[in-house]
Formats: C-alpha cells, structure tokens, sequence
C-alpha cells in the first residue's frame, strides 16, 4: 500500500433535518485498497459512501481526492463510480448500451467503446448477452452488468453499496468471491458498504466499524475481530460474551471473582475495563478441572453446537463441536489468549449478555432474576 | 380466466349498446340521403369544411405543444418533490378539474372580453386589448382546460423514474443536460405520448371553447359537425361524414404516436 491516501475525509458532520448521521468522521483510504464501511442500517456508512461520491455534501468537514478538495465536485466529474444497491441499470438500454453509457457520454470511439464493452462482459461472464434488455435478466446478471458498467470508466476508485444485498445467499458468496478477484487484478481501490460483518471480513484489507454515525474502529479483519475497542465492535462482529471486569494490573484481570492472567497491557490500575470472551475460543473441560456451569439450551448449527451455559446465573455462549445435552453440567478454562479486555465506552452492558451477571450473590440467589435472563437470552439467540 | 371475462360482461353489453350501435348508426348515416338511399354525397362534400378542419389540427397541435412545454417541467418537478409536496401539488392541479369546464371557460370569457376584467384594468393606463374571439383566446382556452392532463400522465410516469438511475447517469459521467437527454427524456416518452394522446385528440373534436372564447371567427371541425346536428339548418347525414372523418383521422394519429410507444408503457386511451 502507497504511503499517500488516495481519498481523505477529514473532520465530516452531516444531518438531515437537524438530525445528525455523521459526525467527526476522519478516514483515509490508499490506493488498491479493499476498504469495507460495516455497520448496522442507520450507522452512515451508506451516507458516507455518498459523500464520497459526490451525491451529498457534508455541512462540515473536507472530502479530497489525493491532495484535491472536492467538497463541490458534482458526482460526474469525479474519478469514482459506484455500484448502487438496486443495480440502477438503465431500463430503456439493453446490456451493450448500459455498459457503454460512460463511454458513450465521454464521446469515445465507437471501436473502442465496441471493444471495453467485450472486454467487461466477458470479465463478468455475460458475453452474448448484449442485446437482451435489463429486464429480462435475474438479479445475479444484473448486478454483473452494473459492475460491467462501473469499470467500463475505468474509476480509480468504485464505490460498491450493499452490492449483494438483495441476492441469495449462495449467490452472494460466489460474487464475494468474484468481486475480491476483480479487485486484486484490477488493482482498484474498492470501498464496500455492507451490513453483513462476515462479507467484510472475509473481503477486506481495511474494515471500518461505524455506528450511530461516527467510525468505532478502522482495522484489518484479524484486528478488528480479535482486538474489538469497544463492546459494540465486540457484539457486532462475531459472536462475543462481554463481561464487567477490572483489569488489576498490566496482564491481570479479575472477573467473574476470579484473576485471570491476559494479553493485555496499558490500562490504568484497577480501571474497570470490558473483558470479551469469544464463543469459540472457550475450552470445555470435565466439571472438575474448571469453572463450572450448567447447559440450558442447545441449538445444532451444523458446523458446531451453540451452546448456552449458565454460570451462577450468567449466561454464556460456547460454540463447540462436542455435544452436551441440556442440564449437563460442564467445567470450562480460559487460557490467557482467549481473554480480551477493552475500555469502557457508552456501549458497555448493552451487548454481550453482561447486564445479567452480578457479584451480589443474594442476587444470584434469586430464582427470578434468572428466569428474566432466560428470555432474554432465547430473544438474542433468535436474533 | 374464465371468471375474469364474466365480470366484463357488463361492461361488454354497454359498449355494445352505446358504442357499437351508435357508431353503425353513424356510419349508417354518413353513407345514406335523408331518404335512406346509399349515396357518397355526404363524403365529397366534406371538401367545404377543409379549413375548419386544418384549423382544428392546427390549434390542436399548437395547444398540445403548449400544453407539453409547460407540463414537462412541472411534472418533473414534482415528481422529484418529497411525498407531501407531490399529494398538495397533485391536488392543486386537480382541483379545477372539479369545477364544471363550461363555467371556467366562461370566467376567461369575462376576463377577455373587450369590456371584461383585463381591459378595465388596461383601461386605467389608456390601453386596449381585442383578445376575445381571436385564435389566441380559442388556444388559451384549451391549455387551460387540458394542461392537468398533460401533467398526470407525465407525472405518474415520471414518478416511478428510480432516483438512482438518475444518480447512476451521474456517476457515470453525465452533467445535467446529459442526464436528461440519455435517460429522463427516453423514460418518459410513454407519459408523453398518452399525454398527448389526451390532450390533442379532445382539443380536436371540442366546440364549447371554441364558441365561448372564438366566437363566431374561430371556428374548429367540432363546431361544424354540432352545426349539422343542433344548428339551424340541420343535416344529420353531413354531420354524421364529418364525424366519420374526424375519428378516422384520430385513430390514425393515434396509432403513429403508439408507434413511438414501443414498449407500451403508457396510459393507454
């Protein structure tokens, strides 16, 4: 990756009818890079996405294009072309025709708009289907011919929002797929919206966590899965059990009672921190040889069981290959990798099922307080 | 299937009793004397109404166009308006629609005439207009009265043009006169041509504008084919050709403005 960001927004705010959808959001992306913005419906990503494009422009804040501001750039003279959620394909064009509208507006010649035209849909796979009219095609086609389209400008830079939203699911892999190919031997500097943290992790070089209009997180997949900066990035990426902790020293962390030895470092002393437990890094132990919980609930998943474990009233999600039927009582050890701790943020206690865990034990104690965690339990699992 | 054609049974026994048999009746007329004897008479002299007749085309197209021209862009407007803008403007072009034609036409009436409302306030500055009974009156009448059916067809078209599409026609390049030359344009051919298919053929065959707003000066294919029917002198087989042609006529133009429509998209008439 080059040393000189390619696209920069810098310091941008944003809201509709005084109602704010961005905020303070600085982000830089490099040349031939593959960037995801991954948030819920809602985050900004989208308006981002938007803003780079030129269809929207930030009340605060600078968009540049390498060292060019382009805050009022109109969309069609910037070097970027986006893939729409909805395809946007031209109804009154047929497949020829809407790929070569970019070319056609830039008035290149007619040989060598016949051979870009070739060349994007034999790269897509939709070579012989010139002539058919959009309408005619299913949801896969179409979003190829949309992709056709976009590279058919040759951008620097394509802007892909929810690109596979609407296609299934085995189809949506297959264009995953395809799409990172494209982007590696275009050398194309891609930026992906999606809603869908597994898309993003398994596409990007750089994915950035947004919510509620403001970046949470900008790192690589590995980063961002195994070092989430907040219980929000930990709930939304993976699956993740979030407890109230407080990190004691440089690599210990007490919770749940206990010390735990850990990988990290840098906190205060005694500053309560965040601690992630990943569902699938938990090992299972026979009762004797660790902390020990009983199962209430089983749900088989094909690769592995979801299981729910109840540890003196706090819930835990493992993911494990073995099974262990309900009511069984099962011991479980953490090695010091397995355990991430995070300071605290305004989202701690709303993920991670960590609200219903007390040090109180006459809480503990109290039959009620666990049949509430019951349902809520089964409502995040249904989710 | 089946069910579907019984339900329109009605409505076939309608159309054959007030569509069918009053067009045989028409033709029937057209093609006999006052006697009952098949004659051509009625077709050649239809020659005599040839004026009237270009007149009728002339205003009609020049009304249409009008009609076109200051729709287009209202429509577009609107329907890239946010939804509770679109409902009021909708509205507001509707409304009048609910007032009997007649009675507006005859308000335009009291504004052209040559002692009406708009010469009175000339008159403050020594000015004089002669706008009533001119060709000018007879074409405002018309815009008037048909524009709210150049817009909805336009805008119910219009309206289901993707916004995105618009913004991919951006993203690919195009400034704002591209834009509507490539792809606002061509979406909307089907609202334009039932649009005109709405205006220009009414425009046509009217009379009533005609003789509130031209007088006796300006007088259209309508007029005269009410003449033959209402007039002094009436003669039913006469006015029965006239009809004749004037539908044929419509139904030719009709069928080169489909032509344009190849996909079919438009409200059909």
């Amino acid at each position: 990756m080059e040393k000189n960001p390619i696209i920069t927004l810098k310091d941008i705010a944003l809201s509709f009818d005084g109602e704010k959808v961005l905020e303070n959001l600085n982000l830089s992306i490099y040349d031939g890079e593959f960037v995801t913005l991954l948030g819920p419906s809602g985050c900004g990503k989208t308006t981002t996405l938007r803003i780079i494009g030129g269809f929207l422009t930030p009340d605060s804040g600078d968009v540049f294009f390498g060292a060019k501001r382009v805050n009022d750039l109109p969309p069609y003279k910037r070097p970027v072309n986006t893939i729409f959620q909805r395809y946007a394909l031209f109804p009154h064009l047929n497949v020829y025709d809407n790929v070569a509208f970019g070319m056609k507006v830039q008035k290149k010649k007619k040989a060598e708009i016949a051979e870009t035209v070739e060349r994007m849909l034999t790269m897509v796979n939709l070579k012989g289907f010139e002539k058919r009219t959009v309408s005619t095609l299913s949801g896969g086609q179409q979003q190829r011919v949309a992709i056709a389209r976009a590279l058919a400008n040759n951008p620097k830079v394509l802007l892909l929002d929810e690109p596979l939203a609407a296609l299934d699911l085995k189809l949506r892999k297959d264009m995953q797929n395809e799409l990172k190919n494209m982007q590696k031997s275009l050398g194309i500097t891609f930026i992906y919206v999606t809603h869908d943290q597994e898309e993003a992790l398994s596409m990007s070089d750089t994915v950035v966590v947004m919510d509620g209009g403001e970046i949470q997180q900008i790192g690589t997949p590995l980063d961002i899965y195994n070092e989430p900066v907040n219980a929000f990035v930990a709930d939304f990426i993976g699956e993740s059990n979030i407890l109230d902790g407080v990190r004691l020293a440089d690599y210990k962390v007490k919770f749940f009672g206990r010390v735990f030895d850990c990988l990290d470092a840098g906190f205060e002393k005694d500053e309560p921190v965040d601690v992630v437990i990943r569902p699938e890094d938990i090992n299972i132990v026979p009762p004797e040889q660790g902390l020990t919980g009983t199962v209430t609930s089983v749900t088989f998943k094909g690769v592995h069981y979801e299981t729910i474990v109840d540890f003196y009233g706090f819930k835990w999600l493992i993911q494990t290959t073995e099974y262990h039927p309900v009511g069984s009582v099962i011991g479980i050890v953490l090695d010091p990798d397995d355990i991430h701790i995070m300071k605290k943020s305004r989202y701690s206690g709303m993920f991670g099922d960590y609200s219903s865990y007390s040090e109180e034990f006459d809480e503990m104690n109290d039959p009620t307080i666990d049949l509430v965690d019951d349902e809520s339990t089964a409502a995040e699992e249904a989710d | 299937m089946m069910k579907a054609r019984g339900a329109a049974a009605p409505f076939a026994l309608w159309m054959a009793i007030f569509t069918v048999v009053p067009l045989g009746v028409v033709v029937y007329y057209a093609f006999t004397t006052a006697e009952g004897a098949f004659t051509l008479d009625n077709i050649f002299a239809i020659h005599q109404y040839a004026g009237s007749l270009l007149r009728s085309f002339w205003i009609g197209l020049l009304s249409t166009a009008i009609c076109l021209l200051l729709a287009y862009p209202l429509a577009f407007s609107i329907s890239r308006a946010k939804g509770r803008v679109q409902q009021t403007m909708v509205m507001l072009i509707m409304m009048p629609m609910w007032m009997n034609f007649l009675l507006r036409t005859y308000a335009w009436q009291s504004l052209l005439e040559n002692n009406g409302f708009i010469n009175q306030f000339l008159g403050l500055f020594g000015l004089h207009l002669n706008m009533i009974n001119t060709t000018g009156a007879v074409v405002l009448g018309m815009v008037y009265n048909f524009l709210p059916f150049m817009i909805l067809p336009l805008y119910s078209v219009m309206v289901k043009i993707d916004r995105s599409v618009i913004e991919a026609a951006q993203d690919l390049g195009s400034n704002a006169i591209q834009v509507f030359a490539r792809v606002i344009l061509p979406l909307s051919v089907p609202g334009i041509i039932s649009g005109i298919t709405m205006v220009l053929i009414p425009i046509i065959s009217t009379f009533a504008i005609t003789q509130i707003l031209g007088g006796s000066l300006v007088n259209m294919i309508g007029d005269n084919i009410e003449m033959k029917f209402f007039g002094t002198a009436p003669d039913y087989n006469v006015g029965s050709a006239l009809a004749l042609l004037l539908m044929v006529l419509l139904l030719i133009s009709m069928g080169i403005m489909n032509a344009f429509d190849k996909d079919n998209e438009g409200v059909t008439v």
